[in-house]
């Protein structure tokens, strides 16, 4: 199946609503078993014996306990069982054909691309998405995967990247916001290389392998604080692309952040350029730094910003630039952004289009 | 410009350990020699990067503002200061060494009293403390307010662990105790990476890196609610930018009315509590090339005192005389350099 | 206001729920120890699926480090993005004056009653020995 601005348009015609790209969507597995099919028995007793051998205290669930079971909306548990965003067609229902979601796509959390041992993260990613596609992109090609690597061992991950290339089941390659060094140094460019090779975009969602402290002054008391830490991530990670020259050795990469807001954009970029003119004889770019951030940055809306006064939001956007932003809505965790009442501001009909569509479909291949 | 302003981020510069010598007990400065330590300049300011003095504030032969004719040269005279509150940065609360950092804190505050404050009635001083000790720390506050010249206690924004842990209260109670703001000044003891993914490439990285390192001892203050525990105390950001708090604020509070069961005792949206409790300094100014959004940004902080003037000497943070941001407007220019310093800073309106 | 027979009141025991659906909105009729209330099932916020949130008790704090728990079960948590609504008065725990879901008053009265008053009872058989429960729309 292809999807193509005609197709989205005629699904605008037939129910006069904008077929929307959601660009976060959150897939769960029904089992904790349901990797076994794609994995080598090797890899299938390895998770068996020591799960997925992470960087952190617990075992089996992350850091900090959330303020919600799974991290889900609560009205996201599939009435037949299972985790929220297992059951495609309690997903379906709920989210895309309630929100009319023309493209979805997921954007696996699942600790795959474990920066402990390598190799086993190169057998769970290839396993992993060869899970996405199966269990969701087969029964529902509205749901685009992410091709997951393991990002500690650039060849492998640059193979997984090959062997994925061109199916259209796969629309680009997912990066967290915190690796094990900031994205721009040189160990990661094998992967940038391979991806603007392919032409498929960087999914950079916050979260990641990394587990050192969240904060450079260590490690906060409350889960508020952690929640809100992973925005900072964000800002580091694009500090790093930027200076560090991935886009001018790279220049046709897109990198898309998600689910790390976005109102500290224009902030980061006025900060790069300020500095930058003193130090340039330190980072050597051809361009100031904000203008790589508009030429090979985006940005996805959830979790959307809510000003006090919602108008200064139209601004943000503004400064940001209205054709770096595209939507997501993070279903089905709990601070899920419904596209009909995300932003509090009326968008012009050319506005929303943008945001709700036709950016994602400039930065995407959907085939 | 308006003559007489009050400065709120000035940096005098500590030689050489050589100069602390004299303001050390025998103990430390014996240890010290035999031990081969001559500097603790931090890695946050390399002597010759670009940031770290601006090109026309670099003497021959000398560190960028170590003496006092420098910082009355190039910085009191020229801008028409009126105060300045000179914070000091020196490698001392780097030291894992508890009481090596006390004692270093204690002898860099003398060397303060008699080379600045004694000799430039126009200067005025924060208390540098060991944070490494926290108790250490209340102790050097106990030791040195009663000179009103010192009208803050200074800490680094990254430390052992975030701002806010009761860990560090005893500092904030003594603080309020004694109507001092807590200044909270960019740079790090680099007890972590500068950024939570790990080591840059670049210092400028490093820099950039400041801001949501702000961000995060903002989030922890409030979060932890010492605020809520020490309603009247003032903490100021210095050096930390500031065109990245409204962004800040709505997102903090948009958290907190989803989280607030977690920090039952923030009970006021962190944007109020941003506006009544925090501070920043003006440079660098992170502005932005356009006048009309620097407006805008100035609305969408939702306050007009939050502002405090700053030269940020010898940083190069500006060229020239435009030590002011570009597009202040003249009313609101006057309250950063003038009102809002005088109502944070309790002891600059007391007679020394 | 037209008033509505929305449920028997044994259907709505203490502590629980219903769900209605009156005039085309969808209401939650919460029963808080013999008392009644009704929320409109949309959070102001982003129009979460409000009485589809879990009921928590109110906390408070007189200092940091302390948690003064009370009136359990009488906060509604939206399901979507956490925020608290006092399900007696609809108002937000964090901005009562400013943030608050939509409230219904509500009535319980007897069979003989509702039917000498000539409620509306589309959708609930009413007999004289029971007890209903009535709601302002």
């Amino acid at each position: 199946m292809s999807v193509t601005t005609d197709r989205l348009d005629r699904a605008n015609d037939a129910d006069q609503r904008l077929g929307i790209i959601d660009t976060d969507i959150h897939p769960y597995m029904k089992t904790p078993r349901d990797l076994d099919p794609y994995l080598s028995a090797r890899w299938r007793q390895y998770l068996s014996e020591y799960d997925k051998f992470v960087c952190g205290p617990y075992a089996a669930r992350g850091t900090y306990p959330r303020f919600s079971p799974n991290t889900c909306r609560r009205d996201s548990w599939p009435p037949d069982g299972g985790l929220p965003g297992s059951d495609v067609d309690f997903m379906r229902e709920q989210h895309l054909d309630a929100s009319n979601i023309a493209v979805g796509v997921l954007e696996p959390l699942l600790n795959a691309n474990i920066a402990r041992n390598h190799d086993a993260a190169a057998a769970f990613c290839t396993a992993m998405n060869e899970w996405q596609k199966q269990v969701f992109y087969v029964p529902e090609p509205r749901l685009r995967a992410s091709i997951l690597v393991p990002q500690d061992d650039p060849e492998a991950a640059v193979k997984e990247i090959q062997s994925r290339a061109g199916d259209p089941a796969f629309v680009q390659i997912q990066l967290g916001s915190k690796t094990s060094e900031p994205l721009g140094r040189k160990r990661y460019w094998p992967i940038f290389a391979a991806a603007q090779e392919a032409n498929l975009s960087i999914g950079l969602h916050i979260g990641g392998t990394q587990s050192s402290a969240p904060s450079a002054g260590g490690w906060p008391q409350f889960y508020m604080e952690d929640h809100h830490m992973l925005v900072h991530s964000m800002q580091n990670q694009a500090a790093s692309l930027v200076l560090e020259g991935v886009f001018e050795r790279f220049p046709d990469l897109k990198v898309v952040m998600i689910e790390g807001g976005f109102a500290w954009w224009p902030n980061l970029a006025w900060r790069l350029d300020n500095h930058w003119k003193k130090m340039r004889d330190e980072v050597p770019l051809k361009r100031p730094p904000s203008e790589y951030m508009r030429s090979n940055l985006w940005i996805a809306t959830q979790p959307v910003e809510e000003p006090e006064n919602p108008e200064d939001l139209r601004q943000v956007f503004e400064w940001i630039g209205w054709d770096r932003i595209v939507y997501s809505s993070d279903y089905p965790h709990w601070d899920y952004d419904d596209p009909r009442t995300a932003w509090r501001i009326k968008l012009s009909d050319e506005e929303e289009r943008m945001l709700l569509r036709d950016n994602a479909l400039a930065v995407y291949n959907f085939g | 410009m308006l003559g007489g302003a009050i400065d709120c981020d000035l940096h005098p510069s500590v030689p050489n350990l050589r100069a602390l010598h004299p303001y050390m007990t025998d103990h430390w400065r014996d240890i010290i020699v035999q031990r081969g330590l001559s500097e603790l300049e931090s890695i946050a300011y390399p002597a010759n990067s670009p940031l770290t003095a601006r090109p026309d504030w670099r003497p021959e032969g000398r560190k960028p503002a170590s003496t006092l004719d420098l910082v009355r040269t190039q910085a009191l005279d020229p801008f028409r200061i009126g105060t300045a509150i000179c914070n000091c940065l020196y490698g001392v609360q780097l030291l894992f060494s508890e009481d090596m950092g006390a004692g270093m804190a204690r002898a860099l505050n003398d060397w303060m009293v008699a080379e600045w404050l004694d000799k430039e009635p126009r200067l005025r001083a924060s208390i540098v403390v060991p944070v490494q000790n926290p108790e250490l720390a209340v102790d050097e506050i106990e030791r040195l307010a009663g000179d009103t010249r010192f009208v803050q206690v200074l800490m680094l924004v990254m430390g052992d662990m975030p701002l806010g842990k009761r860990l560090y209260w005893p500092i904030y109670a003594a603080a309020e105790r004694h109507n001092l703001p807590i200044g909270i000044h960019a740079g790090s003891s680099y007890r972590h990476p500068v950024t939570p993914l790990g080591w840059p490439t670049y210092y400028t990285e490093d820099y950039a890196a400041q801001a949501p390192a702000f961000q995060q001892a903002l989030s922890s203050l409030i979060c932890e609610g010492v605020f809520s525990k020490y309603p009247s105390l003032k903490v100021v950001l210095l050096e930390s930018g500031f065109t990245w708090l409204p962004a800040h604020m709505w997102r903090l509070t948009k958290f907190w009315r989803g989280l607030r069961m977690e920090v039952p005792w923030v009970d006021r949206a962190p944007a109020d509590i941003m506006r009544s409790n925090v501070r920043l300094t003006t440079q660098p100014c992170d502005a932005p090339p356009d006048r009309a959004i620097f407006q805008r940004l100035l609305d969408h902080m939702g306050s007009d005192e939050l502002l405090l003037f700053s030269s940020d000497y010898p940083h190069w943070q500006f060229d020239g005389d435009e030590i002011l941001p570009d597009g202040l407007p003249d009313g609101l220019a006057k309250k950063i350099m003038f009102d809002n310093p005088r109502a944070t800073y309790a002891r600059l309106t007391e007679t020394v | 206001m037209p008033r509505h027979v929305v449920a028997t009141t044994t259907e709505i025991p203490a502590g629980t729920r219903k769900l209605v659906t009156v005039r085309g909105r969808r209401i939650g009729i919460f029963n808080l120890n013999g008392e009644y209330f009704g929320l409109f099932d949309r959070c102001p916020h982003q129009g979460g699926s409000l009485c589809l949130g879990l009921t928590t008790g109110l906390v408070e704090a007189p200092e940091p480090g302390t948690y003064e728990y009370s009136r359990r079960g009488e906060i509604l948590r939206c399901p979507w993005h956490g925020w608290e609504f006092d399900i007696r008065t609809g108002q937000s725990v964090t901005d009562p004056e400013s943030i608050r879901a939509r409230s219904y008053q509500v009535e319980v009265a007897g069979g003989t009653e509702v039917i000498e008053r000539k409620l509306v009872a589309e959708t609930v058989p009413v007999m004289v020995e029971e007890n209903y429960i009535i709601v302002d729309v």
